[in-house]
């Protein structure tokens, strides 16, 4: 019994991780290559989400819809580099944050005017919505489990793009100097617009496959993005392993807070402090391994050697 | 050798008449903060008085920051965190005085309300500003930001005070002779105090301090080689910055008299941000005008449409890529130099 609920937190915490991973994967790329913060990250997130809803209310197969909605999101990422972000690249990081939180506020009334204050729900297929035996006692949802797997997956694209393609290559020219690869004859501008479309995607991706849990809903990127930014300033930023181990050390850490946390605070307290204490401590305790690991490692825990 | 000559007179006028320009604008904003709430108030436009008490309070906290991130260049994304300190150092007390329970801080007075929000806002700029000045650009920009969230998130499991649904002030600080729940006392209280907060920055930026916090914004390897450890220089002007916001806290949650914690959200450290920036964060007033700008287009925009986020989001945006140093470069025609983050 036991057994059982640490390992069903366990996934959770993975889920979770997975999930952040996927925000963060875009954050961390356009960063590191293109030395821009951006806010609007999570914007990208909630359309992937919005876009998914829509779709599988019209087609009838979230499925369908999740592949139909990838490219529309990445296709949304791509005209936000054009019209707005490309002209950025060379301004301060203050100018990049002002700027993104004006397109928060233009994205979340756009979808406001489109979709309504209301969130959408998203329904599952059945062969989704079912549960899992693993092993006896052990019965996990199908759909978490499939969030885990198509996480993973989706990393392992990201990590053979990275790292065995031609086009991954010129990514990590670009991160570790943009200049010279434009002097070799790359089309940077491309680059930048491309690797953006595909961090908008792998975000839509994110929001897609946690809104049949949670809803489509406005500012459920503005709640998530600092979480991100937390995973990525832990893992160093502009590194796509420490992303990675960031993403599924902060998802863990942050999961068995929020179930585990006032069990172990009991053994140290009353039950009364313990119940006050145990919720406040554990919405906080990202925040404070942040806090730890940054005063020892100031640029993360993995920071890209070439910057 | 006669271009020099000649052309150093001419520059040299250039900035007297700049200065003018600029003591001219700042004393005309002073005379208009001063009468026109008050003109508006005592002709029954009751609802003005209240748009200026909230924009002189931003100010307040605008000028805070700007403290850090104009001249310091410590882009910091999390101020609003200062004035939800602030905020609930009043409201904590206050809900103990009427629903008893911790006696040890019930207390309707004022002074200890405000002793209250500049310790603890202080101590966390302290412990906060110890941690994320160790790291540099988007990194500080970011730490400031979750730290901040952080905070936000406490006070939102803090389910005595309200939790997520905020809490109602049912008694203001009570002080001596003045009472803040006269609107009109109130707003004499935040002008005033916008106006000695000003007159301070002012003072700090030309002070030795303020000169070596410059120096840490443009080179501080530089500071480093003339000996100059930059970091405690940094580290006070922080504390300070978040003191500043404090008060403005404790005088927004007297304002308001309903405080929660969304106050405290990140997007209002943002906006804090966009008024430093927008109004231009070179100039000792930038801030003032820039939450002047940002309480009035708000307030008319929200007449207009439900949807003003849209046409907010748009000015802010094409105010970046077309409007670089900020509404206060507009007066300042020959200045060049931009209080650029890092």
């Amino acid at each position: 019994m036991e057994f059982s609920l640490l390992l069903i937190q366990l996934l959770n915490g993975l889920q979770l991780g997975i999930l952040l991973f996927l925000l963060s994967a875009g954050l961390t790329l356009t960063f590191g290559i293109m030395d821009f913060v951006n806010l609007a990250h999570g914007a990208l997130y909630m359309l992937g989400a919005f876009f998914c809803a829509s779709l599988t209310l019209y087609t009838g197969s979230f499925i369908l819809a999740i592949l139909l909605a990838l490219p529309l999101t990445a296709l949304a990422g791509y005209l936000l580099e054009k019209l707005v972000v490309q002209h950025l690249y060379d301004r301060n990081h203050l100018d990049h944050v002002l700027a993104t939180f004006g397109l928060i506020l233009c994205i979340d009334t756009i979808v406001h005017i489109i979709w309504g204050p209301q969130g959408i729900a998203i329904p599952l297929p059945a062969w989704l919505s079912g549960q899992v035996e693993l092993f006896d006692g052990v019965v996990l949802p199908s759909y978490r489990l499939l969030i885990i797997g198509v996480g993973l997956l989706a990393a392992a694209g990201l990590y053979v793009l990275v790292n065995h393609t031609r086009l991954g290559m010129l990514i990590r020219a670009g991160a570790s100097n943009r200049k010279m690869v434009g002097a070799l004859g790359v089309d940077i501008t491309a680059l930048f617009s491309g690797v953006f479309a595909l961090g908008a995607a792998l975000a839509g991706l994110a929001g897609m496959l946690i809104a049949p849990i949670t809803e489509a809903s406005i500012g459920m990127g503005s709640d998530i993005i600092i979480t991100t930014f937390v995973v990525i300033i832990i893992g160093g930023i502009g590194s796509m392993k420490g992303a990675f181990l960031a993403a599924l050390l902060v998802g863990l850490i942050d999961t068995f807070g929020r179930s585990f946390l006032d069990d172990f605070f009991k053994l140290l307290m009353s039950t009364e402090a313990a119940e006050t204490a145990a919720p406040a401590v554990s919405a906080m305790l990202i925040y404070i391994l942040m806090a730890i690991i940054l005063a020892f490692r100031p640029q993360g825990l993995f920071p890209p050697l070439s910057r | 050798m006669t271009t020099t000559t000649s052309a150093r007179p001419d520059h040299r006028q250039n900035r007297n008449t700049e200065t003018t320009r600029l003591l001219l604008v700042s004393a005309l904003l002073v005379l208009i903060l001063a009468i026109l709430p008050t003109v508006l108030y005592l002709t029954g436009h009751t609802f003005w008085l209240d748009i200026f008490t909230r924009l002189v309070i931003l100010a307040i906290a605008a000028v805070g920051l700007n403290l850090i991130l104009g001249l310091g260049g410590m882009v910091s994304f999390g101020h609003a965190a200062y004035i939800g300190l602030g905020a609930y150092a009043v409201g904590i007390p206050a809900y103990h005085s009427t629903y008893g329970g911790m006696d040890a801080i019930a207390t309707y007075n004022g002074f200890f309300h405000l002793a209250l929000a500049l310790t603890v806002s202080a101590l966390f700029a302290l412990v906060t500003g110890i941690i994320s000045l160790r790291t540099r650009g988007v990194n500080f920009i970011m730490i400031t930001m979750a730290f901040a969230q952080m905070m936000y998130y406490a006070i939102v499991s803090l389910e005595t005070y309200g939790g997520d649904d905020g809490l109602t002030i049912d008694v203001r600080s009570e002080f001596p002779i003045i009472s803040l729940d006269d609107p009109l006392t109130l707003y004499a209280v935040s002008f005033i105090s916008l106006i000695i907060i000003v007159f301070l920055v002012h003072r700090i930026s030309n002070s030795r301090f303020g000169l070596t916090l410059q120096g840490a914004r443009s080179n501080e390897e530089r500071m480093l080689a003339i000996g100059v450890n930059c970091y405690k220089y940094q580290l006070a002007a922080f504390v300070m910055s978040g003191v500043i916001c404090g008060y403005a806290g404790f005088l927004l949650g007297n304002f308001t008299t309903f405080i929660s914690p969304e106050m405290m959200d990140w997007t209002r450290s943002g906006e804090i941000m966009i008024m430093v920036i927008l109004g231009g964060a070179t100039f000792l007033w930038g801030p003032v005008i820039g939450a002047i700008v940002f309480i009035i287009l708000e307030y008319v925009l929200s007449e207009v449409t439900v949807y003003w986020h849209l046409p907010f989001g748009l000015l802010l945006i094409f105010s970046v890529l077309f409007l670089r140093n900020g509404l206060a470069s507009v007066l300042q025609r020959s200045h060049s130099q931009a209080g650029k983050g890092q």
